[in-house]
């Protein structure tokens, strides 16, 4: 099965889930976002456990186990979410990896990104690890005897960290306070490491739309109350802690080394984590033409530095301008050549009358100018009243509906169509217009739905003009399989006689 | 009727997520020993003797090292591999020659072994040399053991009293 195949499964998985999960509250969509809200209620269930905890070899099994026993319904629930969303954490941090990759979404714009991402992974699994010490129960005791046996498999360290747990003695209360410190710090880094993750994502979805949080922390609170985490029995280092009750989502890897060996486990990571670093490499997307910034036509408005969903733009003094004036300056290695900024100009109004409208920012490979000829071509030469349908390379192939009376033209990303061009095609001759694009939250360069929708709205600049009546036109963002509901929409806009607006 | 389809859809993956986290965060439980074996764990960290002593440096050898560097004696630092033998009920279990750690080979030594063996009563015999320039072990104990089921004994050499002790 070549990528491309196993691409095409997911996209159908996603999108029959979005028929339990309607309106961009899919799950798979906001994995990123969810594995975000799962670290936001560890940092706020570690605050309350980390002040009940006591930071001494006698001390810590007893203050963790007297919260679950002594109060259930506060301590005892928070130690449980802590747990469960520290496995939620993991869960959605791996699917959102296998997601990101099954996509292709680590090569071109995307690398800096997917290279921040995997860092992550390594903190991730170091603060889950770490979290299970503390306790200080068998289960503690197996895993900080395990990832020290595992860690001194590195040639790293003079000493051996096995030798810390080799009696009750040989553990001391400023060990703990350095696994204590583990356990804060690397969740620090962590969130350091995410901040640069996001660094070249434009408003990134920090939190899962709210059915979603809701659906989330639902289910853990419930868990967390129907089956609480308890300690097993304190850690006694003279005795091999065994018939564990596992974590197996955060723990897997201390048992691999056991199945293993410590050595060929730290390969398979080394391996893995190659492989991740490599796949950017290995991508076989071929590069697009970036966007072009016209010096003539740019006055430095600043709505695609705005709208650009992964910060490519900046602004830079004018060249020809008055001082103080800018122009739009494209990093060409950020650029998605989405086009969404050519959609965000206001010059690229087709209602200029110039006989080549030269966009202030616009696509080579697709240009406004050429999409405004070859509309007014195409409506020119109809046989039959046209509708005209505005597409995205990424949705559902309107170029070839096979519908005599509809005219497609798959832009590169919805978000690229300057709204003005809906009420162009309508006094051109059109009997009306339709919009489609990724399926709700699944725009492949995240923002393009969300900016158009705005901007059909009226809600974002440049918008499209009150006087088009919304009878005219309809927005569909129903994916690249979804015909039924494009087939609906071009069944509505037949069926509207007047469209209110004179050619 | 569809909404409701839908949050009865909704309900029942998130209740499938739920149930794969609690799941997995307890199930199935991990024997990393079986009930009926105890483990030996041999884990020395000891320095070795030095290789060698240290030499008077002749006024010649002395003439061509820096004036900062004059030092009359020349020591090495080097330090002479551990060697270990193990044996279990008279079986040859374990056998390691550790070098010491540090660019120069001048830090300690570290032998950490897991050796699983039946519960109950042992025959342990341990062999250590840690000076390159002599002959045969420097240290050698030999101790019955009875061994309960998951009872961990600890074989470890105290720098102090220069013994190997069992824990």
């Amino acid at each position: 099965m070549n990528a491309q195949a196993i691409r095409n499964s997911w996209k159908r998985f996603e999108d029959t889930l979005d028929v339990i999960f309607p309106g961009g509250s899919n799950p798979l969509r906001n994995l990123g976002a969810i594995a975000c809200l799962m670290f936001a209620i560890l940092l706020l269930s570690g605050i309350y456990l980390y002040a009940v905890f006591d930071t001494s070899v006698a001390g810590a099994w007893q203050s963790v186990d007297a919260l679950s026993r002594q109060q259930p319904w506060l301590g005892g629930w928070l130690r449980s979410m802590h747990r469960y969303a520290a496995d939620g954490f993991m869960i959605a941090t791996v699917l959102h990896l296998v997601r990101e990759w099954i996509m292709g979404h680590h090569s071109r714009f995307r690398r800096v990104t997917w290279l921040t991402g995997i860092p992550l992974l390594a903190f991730l699994y170091v603060s889950g690890i770490g979290g299970f010490w503390l306790n200080w129960d068998r289960l503690g005791q197996y895993a900080a005897v395990a990832s020290a046996e595992l860690l001194d498999a590195l040639p790293l360290l003079a000493t051996s960290l096995s030798r810390n747990f080799l009696s009750a003695e040989s553990v001391s209360d400023r060990l703990f306070s350095l696994l204590v410190f583990v356990h804060l710090g690397v969740p620090l880094l962590l969130l350091f490491g995410l901040w640069f993750h996001l660094q070249r994502i434009t408003r990134p979805r920090i939190l899962p739309p709210r059915s979603v949080s809701i659906g989330v922390l639902a289910s853990l609170g419930i868990i967390a109350l129907a089956v609480p985490v308890l300690s097993t029995a304190p850690a006694e280092l003279g005795l091999v802690a065994t018939a564990l009750p596992l974590d197996w989502i955060l723990l897997h890897l201390l048992v691999l080394a056991d199945m293993l060996s410590a050595r060929s486990t730290w390969m398979l990571i080394a391996l893995v984590l190659a492989l991740l670093v490599a796949a950017p490499l290995f991508s076989a997307r071929a590069t697009a033409a970036v966007a072009v910034v016209d010096a003539d036509n740019c006055n430095g408005c600043r709505r695609c530095v705005e709208d650009c969903p992964y910060s490519a733009i900046t602004l830079e003094p004018h060249p020809h301008g008055k001082p103080g004036q800018q122009i739009a300056v494209v990093a060409a290695e950020r650029c998605a050549s989405c086009g969404i900024c050519a959609g965000a100009c206001p010059s690229a109004t087709p209602f200029r009358s110039v006989v080549e409208l030269v966009n202030g920012i616009d696509m080579p490979q697709l240009s406004v100018d050429m999409l405004r000829r070859t509309l007014l071509d195409a409506l020119a030469s109809a046989r039959v009243p046209q509708i005209i349908a505005f597409g995205c390379a990424h949705g559902l192939d309107v170029e070839a509906l096979g519908e005599a009376d509809v005219t497609g033209y798959n832009l590169l990303c919805t978000g690229m169509l300057p709204p003005s061009f809906v009420e162009y095609a309508l006094r051109a001759g059109a009997v009306g217009v339709i919009i489609s694009g990724c399926a709700e939250g699944a725009c492949e360069f995240r923002l393009g739905n969300t900016w158009t929708a705005q901007r059909l709205r009226g809600e974002r600049e440049p918008h499209l003009r009150r006087i088009v009546s919304s009878r005219d036109y309809r927005v569909v963002f129903a994916g690249d399989r979804d015909r039924g509901s494009l087939d609906q929409a071009i069944k509505e806009l037949r069926g509207n006689a007047a469209t209110g607006i004179n050619p | 009727m569809k909404k409701f389809a839908v949050w009865l859809g909704q309900g029942i993956l998130y209740a499938a997520l739920a149930t794969v986290i609690v799941v997995f965060s307890h199930w199935p439980a991990y024997q990393n020993l079986a009930a009926d074996r105890a483990l030996i764990k041999i884990s020395i960290s000891h320095q070795g003797q030095l290789l060698g002593d240290c030499v008077e440096l002749t006024p010649q050898e002395l003439a061509k090292l820096p004036p900062n560097m004059r030092a009359p004696k020349s020591c090495p630092r080097e330090r002479s591999p551990l060697t270990i033998e193990v044996d279990v009920d008279g079986q040859l279990a374990h056998r390691q020659v550790a070098k010491p750690s540090g660019l120069s080979g001048d830090g300690a030594a570290v032998v950490y072994r897991r050796l699983e063996v039946p519960a109950g009563k042992h025959h342990i015999e341990v062999r250590m040399k840690d000076n390159a320039r002599s002959e045969g072990f420097d240290y050698t104990r030999s101790e019955e053991v009875d061994l309960a089921p998951a009872e961990i004994l600890v074989v470890d050499f105290d720098a102090a009293t220069r013994r190997i002790i069992l824990l």
